[in-house]
């Protein structure tokens, strides 16, 4: 883990999974995460949209976000492709690849592909 | 008309982003069987009642996505005369040595309009599916284990130039086309399917903005049971599911897509039809792609045209 942000904490055993908060810095709206589940799945589980919901396993990168404040822990690897160096050093990462340590303020920032072309 | 070119879709290597935890998803939840690794470090597997050695090559990689997709054709004059077709056509094509990949024989490979990397090759070593070639069992126990489709069935691959891999496909190596659809002008084609064989589709190309991606790898289940049966297996196991079960309009193939431990899609598929060459393909229009991808709950599914790796 050469670069992390500073909301980037090391992988820790969770013993005792808790909620936190997420936030969508744009809307206010907010949903209760387990700190033991990926930022998605906390979302998509409880039928909450504002991340778009792709492969869930860190290779098709719609679901990216930045998290704008509170620490986060990478539990699997994101697709080179979707996420570069810099990008997770600026805390734009996948959101089904991380968990939240604490209240989390994320913005949607997904790579919303253009569907077929209409002609 | 006998098979005797292009036979069927034979191998699929798909990158992974954590080795070890894909082989224990293919293996232990969609139940195939591990036959091998290499020196490269890439791990082997096919679906159990597959007699040839392998029809999925796991490689570790830092994306997810298809390397290639790989056909076995009839014999070796089948492998050269289709090699100087696609020469012909003006398509580039090299040989990859015989053991490149493990216990298969030498393979013509070429890079197809839409980015993908294909394969044809004519030998793959037989090891049978676990049953003797004399009075055998209907089944054994390694078609209980997980999923347990019973092999490769096809491949969904997206990319600019549909046309032009289309053409490879129904020009040169001999697919027909069995189902089309088409965007709202009533001539551009969005998505085809086209068989070699007398399944509704071998290979599926979709016209998608972005190069040599992977819609999806699909393995065959013999019963609409058995695809709820998956989508049980799938749910116990955490698998993102994206669509399904439900049946297809287009093909009317009963399915489930959902994705590996990397994002790749994969599909566990059923039924359909019996295709035949002198049959006029079947027409879709855009506006009735949400009942052809999802007959039973006639919506469109978004991740259908904006989710592959």
């Amino acid at each position: 883990m050469s670069a992390m942000t500073a909301g980037e904490v090391g992988l820790e055993p969770v013993s005792s999974p808790s909620f936190v908060t997420v936030t969508f810095a744009e809307t206010g709206r907010s949903f209760r995460c387990r700190t033991a589940e990926s930022l998605l799945e906390g979302m998509r589980r409880l039928g909450v949209t504002g991340i778009p919901v792709g492969c869930r396993g860190g290779g098709c990168g719609v679901c990216r976000v930045e998290i704008l404040s509170g620490r986060w822990q990478a539990f699997r690897p994101m697709g080179a492709d979707h996420v570069s160096a810099e990008d997770r050093a600026e805390g734009r990462v996948l959101a089904c690849c991380i968990r939240p340590s604490e209240d989390l303020t994320i913005r949607a920032v997904g790579k919303i592909r253009k569907a077929v072309a209409r002609v | 008309m006998a098979l005797t070119g292009v036979l069927r879709p034979g191998h699929a290597q798909l990158r992974v982003l954590n080795l070890e935890e894909d082989v224990k998803f293919y293996r232990d939840v969609l139940g195939l069987v591990e036959t091998g690794r290499d020196a490269q470090g890439r791990v082997y597997l096919k679906a159990w009642d597959e007699r040839d050695h392998h029809s999925v090559v796991l490689r570790q990689a830092d994306k997810a996505g298809l390397d290639l997709f790989g056909f076995k054709v009839a014999c070796k004059e089948t492998l050269t005369a289709l090699e100087t077709k696609l020469k012909a056509h003006g398509v580039s094509t090299e040989r990859v040595p015989a053991g490149e990949m493990l216990e298969t024989g030498e393979r013509v490979r070429f890079t197809i309009p839409t980015g993908h990397v294909i394969e044809l090759y004519a030998e793959k070593k037989d090891v049978g599916n676990g049953l003797p070639y004399e009075n055998p069992a209907p089944w054994c126990a390694q078609s209980e284990k997980g999923i347990a489709p019973t092999r490769l069935d096809h491949a969904l691959l997206g990319g600019v130039d549909l046309d032009g891999s289309y053409a490879i496909f129904t020009e040169v190596l001999g697919f027909f086309p069995v189902e089309l659809l088409y965007a709202e002008d009533g001539k551009t084609i969005v998505a085809a399917w086209l068989s070699c064989s007398t399944k509704t589709h071998d290979i599926a190309l979709i016209r998608l903005p972005e190069n040599g991606k992977l819609h999806h790898v699909s393995f065959w289940l013999d019963t609409w049971e058995k695809v709820l049966r998956a989508a049980d297996i799938m749910s116990m196991n955490d698998v993102p599911v994206d669509i399904g079960p439900t049946r297809h309009g287009i093909t009317r193939g009963a399915t489930i897509y959902a994705f590996d431990r990397s994002g790749n899609r994969f599909e566990t598929f059923s039924g359909g039809y019996i295709a035949y060459p002198d049959m006029k393909p079947l027409i879709w229009g855009m506006d009735h792609l949400p009942e052809g991808l999802d007959y039973a709950q006639r919506k469109l599914h978004q991740t259908f045209l904006t989710v592959f790796s």
